[in-house]
């Protein structure tokens, strides 16, 4: 990327809150249903029904809006919010606009790769309730080329739209930011965060500028952004394609793009709606939405450890590398895990957090399965990491070892005694090996011996080999100095 | 519309006056220190009832959808929508 052009982009981010029925029905809200069997009457905009606001909904943003350290609104409005298209029934979209029930958020992102591991504030502009559309298809099946199907089950579940301030640097801050705002409504139970279902969606407002510029350039904005790697991939996309066309002396026409993750580019969906294109106005049909400051000091009781707290905590009470603690208080169950794992395990807490990072994420994503469903339990694995602290086995066969409870074959001291992997710790019978290694191979001892120290990885790999990988690095290692340079010159490496 | 609207040439003066005081009405309006009054999202005097997050209505997918000019698969048709 140029450095003589800033980047500027703010994110909305639409977050379906985790309430069993709809915002202003009964209809539930539950994913995956048979088309329509969850639209009732309200969620249809038939004639002379009336919204009704669902509590869990307002509590909700409330929560969300403390946990970002945002201005409450004591008292917030509905508005219409008037468009035309067959997902949505009533012809408008219940949502806030003047006055929305959070504003003057900020949260703080430190991977953004902006400010050198500095952690950098990102406003929160507001955070508004609003009812979701319904969802259209159109490919229902042969015969009906000409039509749409609609599916309104979608249609009024609630959302909390999150607008950022337009604080971001790049690509990477943005998926900064979203991965942040995903944690904390993740940690606060307020959203599921699915992002294959669309619980947890992305749009882009994205503009490059001259540095050093002060007036800000044309936007234009992403739409469909339903994965943390698309959101950063459309738009390093859409920044160089605003770039080149600069350069090239034309200009950015305001639109909203439609990014393609096959072709990964981005192309113009429709010109861009102004606010007062959807005639917004207060919605008769719901009053003020009034709460009061014993109200939001009770939802303020009920925040639990927000993620940099809880990585504070990580890094004073358990002495983890900062990055370490950034990534398993990412998730609250990752951090629940580890916290579990730790408590059950006597090795220090580094090593249990390099096995939680490590192999128990690898084999996570491999198998695609979440933590809560790990095959290997907290205390397990902090029974295995035991063995490891007291050098019943090497880290590298404590691998295989995991592997073996992975596929379920057991506790790891059951597969160490029946596998066989307890290290070898009789210094006589190591000896025996190192000697037979050494004998083997006399001309890259006489190369060891000229100068060539290289070589010793070459020795400890022959004798990892020959004992199955049973035997301590470190021990073979100063067993090997002190043969191979006769015994007489040894300096007191032996162990 | 003012333009389209046919006033007989005797009630033109008249008409004028009219006009001229709901302009001079409004323009007292505009005058009026409204920096500290709320704006009025609603006329009744009243904040929002909430209701508790429980699921009441039941599927009736069967009875509204005969109310559709057109339906298949459970989902309600309509003409092609282009994105």
């Amino acid at each position: 990327m140029s450095a003589a052009w800033e980047v500027i982009i703010g994110l909305e981010i639409h977050a379906q809150l985790a309430t069993a029925s709809k915002i202003f029905s009964g209809a539930s809200t539950a994913y995956g249903s048979e088309p329509n069997t969850q639209a009732c009457l309200i969620d249809l905009g038939y004639p002379g029904v009336l919204p009704v606001l669902n509590r869990e909904a307002v509590r909700m943003a409330c929560k969300f809006g403390l946990a970002v350290n945002a201005t409450v609104a004591r008292r917030s409005v509905f508005a219409r919010k008037n468009y035309f298209y067959p997902d949505l029934p009533k012809g408008y979209q219940i949502s806030q606009y003047e006055l929305p029930i959070v504003e003057h958020g900020e949260l703080f992102i430190t991977d953004g790769g902006e400010a050198n591991g500095e952690p950098r504030r990102i406003g929160i502009t507001r955070a508004h309730l609003e009812e979701d559309a319904g969802k259209s298809i159109h490919s229902i099946h042969e015969g009906l080329d000409r039509f749409s199907g609609i599916d309104l089950n979608r249609a009024g579940t609630p959302l909390l739209e999150i607008v950022s301030e337009p604080d971001l640097r790049s690509a990477r801050e943005a998926v900064a930011y979203m991965r942040k705002i995903h944690s904390i409504v993740r940690y606060l139970g307020i959203s599921d965060g699915n992002m294959q279902e669309g619980s947890f969606r992305c749009d882009a407002n994205v503009s490059v500028r001259p540095r050093g510029q002060r007036e800000l350039g044309t936007r234009t904005e992403l739409k469909n952004l339903n994965s943390f790697r698309f959101v950063e991939k459309a738009i390093n996309f859409e920044i160089e394609r605003q770039i080149d066309v600069l350069e090239d002396g034309g200009d950015i026409v305001q639109e909203t793009r439609l990014y393609d993750s096959d072709r990964n580019q981005t192309r113009p969906m429709r010109s861009k709606e102004e606010a007062n294109d959807y005639r917004y106005f207060p919605d008769p049909d719901l009053l003020p939405v009034v709460i009061d400051d014993a109200y939001v000091e009770a939802v303020r009781a009920t925040l639990p450890e927000l993620p940099d707290a809880k990585r504070e905590r990580f890094v004073a009470e358990y002495r983890l590398r900062n990055e370490d603690a950034g990534i398993l208080t990412m998730s609250l169950a990752l951090a629940d895990y580890f916290e579990a794992a730790t408590a059950a395990a006597a090795a220090k807490p580094g090593l249990v957090a390099n096995w939680v990072i490590g192999e128990l994420s690898a084999a996570l994503n491999r198998d695609g399965i979440d933590i809560e469903a790990s095959r290997v339990p907290p205390a397990g694995l902090a029974a295995l990491v035991d063995r490891i602290a007291d050098s019943t086995i090497s880290g590298k066969i404590a691998k295989e070892v995991f592997d073996a409870m992975w596929a379920g074959e057991g506790s790891a001291d059951q597969i160490i005694e029946a596998k066989g992997l307890r290290q070898i710790t009789d210094a006589a019978e190591l000896e025996g090996v190192v000697d037979a290694v050494i004998a083997q191979n006399p001309s890259q001892a006489a190369e060891y011996r000229a100068g060539k120290d290289k070589l010793i990885g070459y020795f400890v790999g022959q004798v990892m080999k020959a004992t199955g990988g049973k035997a301590n690095p470190a021990q073979v290692n100063a067993l090997l100095k002190n043969k191979l340079t006769g015994g007489e010159l040894s300096d007191g490496g032996g162990s | 519309m003012l333009a389209r609207l046919r006033i007989a040439d005797d009630e033109v003066a008249d008409t004028v006056d009219k006009l001229t005081r709901i302009v001079e009405f409004v323009d007292r309006l505009s005058q009026a220190a409204t920096g500290d009054v709320v704006p009025m999202a609603h006329p009744l005097n009243a904040s929002q009832r909430l209701r508790p997050d429980l699921v009441t209505e039941p599927d009736r997918r069967d009875e509204l959808q005969q109310n559709a000019p057109a339906v298949s698969d459970g989902l309600y048709l309509v003409p092609r929508v282009i994105e």
